[in-house]
């Protein structure tokens, strides 16, 4: 029989324990990419041109550039530099980083989609410009963007398995290892991409309802 | 300086790999997504059943799974791609997946009453497609082609994971022989960044010419309206 079950019960529980880092490694770059998406697109709308230019081509040159070497750069550079990073910090560092590029265009898609009449309220009141963000914009365009910030939630989860190229023993590391231990990929690997299915899928239909909800 | 000089041959033979890894996965990858994508709103509901499985399959799992399933795993059951094969299947296969919810889209897009009109003079469903429901179409789809393009040529950096000499590999094996970590990196990045601009530039010409290919271009100026040939 080419499918060994007993070898699959035997990995399945190393196989979560990587589930589990894969997740906290998507948690913890989640929340990187959140804060530093809203200080990008703050930044972006900055009165100051130089402050705006440099955002922008800060931003444009970490998206066009793949993951991968920006997480090569962040674990075998900045050693070079004096800074030492764990293989899971400069993990969630490069993941937060490089998805903060695109929730930057989700935050300002919604804070242009507040309508000019809120901001024209808010200077008649004569708020402070601090306050008119915390009470008045950001309330208003953040609800509004949620589901697409979900799917980016998603995508940086589909995208922790290349931390296992900075020596993290996320769950596509644990597969390998296993694999090469006893020269049976077939299992882990499947069992591996199974087990993202299964996280994925529910989490992208709730995305989805979350956007017909909005949508209405 | 020098240096440069000396890391730059390999680098570009690297970035040749990852030009050819990018453009045999997009040439899969957009028969993928045509294929799937119109199955997508196709009567069949079987067709529209595969085409849904398809894409949430590759959606739903990891870039980096598929290719080490593709290259590791399916060895074991006597199926075995070259490396630079397994990469342009695993990641067009990919790619395509996101495409053809491009095309579902900008199909769906499409208003009701073309196609009323093309129903009103009696158009075959081919040729309904062909003539006048694609050539739309395929204008708002470029755009997320060309963002999917950019993340196609970021994805192809996974490729090096599996012995694959592409730009990342070699920026890989020069750090490790010189040691000189910086220089090496902030070339492989640069090199990458001028691949994603160009392939930018490149479809904001396609646009261009796509739009006014059906009429949506720019308006004529007005010294090109007066010197128009009366019909």
């Amino acid at each position: 029989m080419i499918w060994d079950w007993d070898y699959t019960w035997d990995i399945l529980p190393d196989l979560l324990r990587g589930l589990v880092v894969t997740v906290q490694a998507t948690l913890v770059g989640s929340v990187v990419a959140m804060v530093l998406g809203l200080v990008f697109a703050l930044l972006r709308r900055s009165r100051a041109t130089p402050v705006r230019v440099v955002t922008g081509a800060v931003v444009e040159f970490i998206r066009s550039t793949p993951l991968l070497v920006q997480l090569y750069f962040l674990f075998f550079v900045l050693p070079s530099l004096g800074i030492t990073l764990s293989g899971f910090l400069a993990g969630v560092i490069g993941l937060g980083v490089h998805y903060a590029t695109y929730t930057s265009e989700v935050y300002r898609a919604g804070i242009e989609g507040v309508p000019r009449g809120q901001w024209e309220a808010a200077t008649a009141l004569n708020l402070p410009t601090s306050r008119v963000w915390r009470s008045v914009i950001l309330p208003q365009a953040i609800p509004r963007v949620l589901p697409a910030l979900g799917n980016y939630v998603i995508a940086m989860f589909k995208e922790t398995p290349l931390l296992s190229a900075i020596t993290v023993l996320e769950m596509l590391a644990v597969a390998k290892g296993l694999g090469s231990q006893t020269f049976r990929y077939l299992e882990p690997l499947t069992l591996v991409g199974l087990l993202f299915l299964l996280v994925s899928l529910p989490a992208s239909l709730t995305v989805r309802r979350l956007e017909r909800r909005y949508a209405r | 300086m020098s240096e440069i000089l000396d890391f730059l041959p390999l680098l570009l033979k690297g970035a040749w790999i990852t030009l050819q890894v990018t453009a045999g996965a997009a040439v899969l990858g957009l028969v993928c997504a045509f294929t799937s994508g119109l199955a997508a709103v196709s009567g069949s509901r079987v067709a529209r059943g595969v085409s849904s499985v398809y894409v949430e399959f590759f959606r739903g799992t990891s870039a980096l799974v598929q290719l080490f399933w593709l290259f590791f795993a399916l060895p074991l059951v006597g199926i075995r791609f070259e490396p630079v094969a397994a990469g342009i299947v695993a990641l067009g296969l990919n790619i395509g997946s996101y495409g053809s919810e491009v095309v579902r889209g900008a199909i769906r897009a499409i208003p009701k009453t073309q196609y009323e009109a093309t129903v009103a003079l009696n158009m075959t469903g081919y040729r309904r497609m062909r003539s006048v429901i694609l050539p739309q179409a395929v204008v708002s789809m470029l755009p997320p082609f060309g963002n999917l393009l950019i993340e196609l040529l970021k994805g192809t950096s996974l490729v090096s994971l599996i012995t694959i000499a592409d730009l990342t590999f070699n920026g890989q094996v020069l750090r490790s022989v010189t040691g000189d970590t910086l220089t090496v990196f902030l070339l492989v990045l640069a090199i990458y960044f001028v691949m994603a601009y160009t392939i930018t530039l490149g479809m904001k010409w396609l646009e261009r010419r796509a739009a006014a290919s059906i009429g949506l271009g720019k308006l004529p100026s007005q010294p090109e309206v007066i010197r128009l040939e009366p019909v």
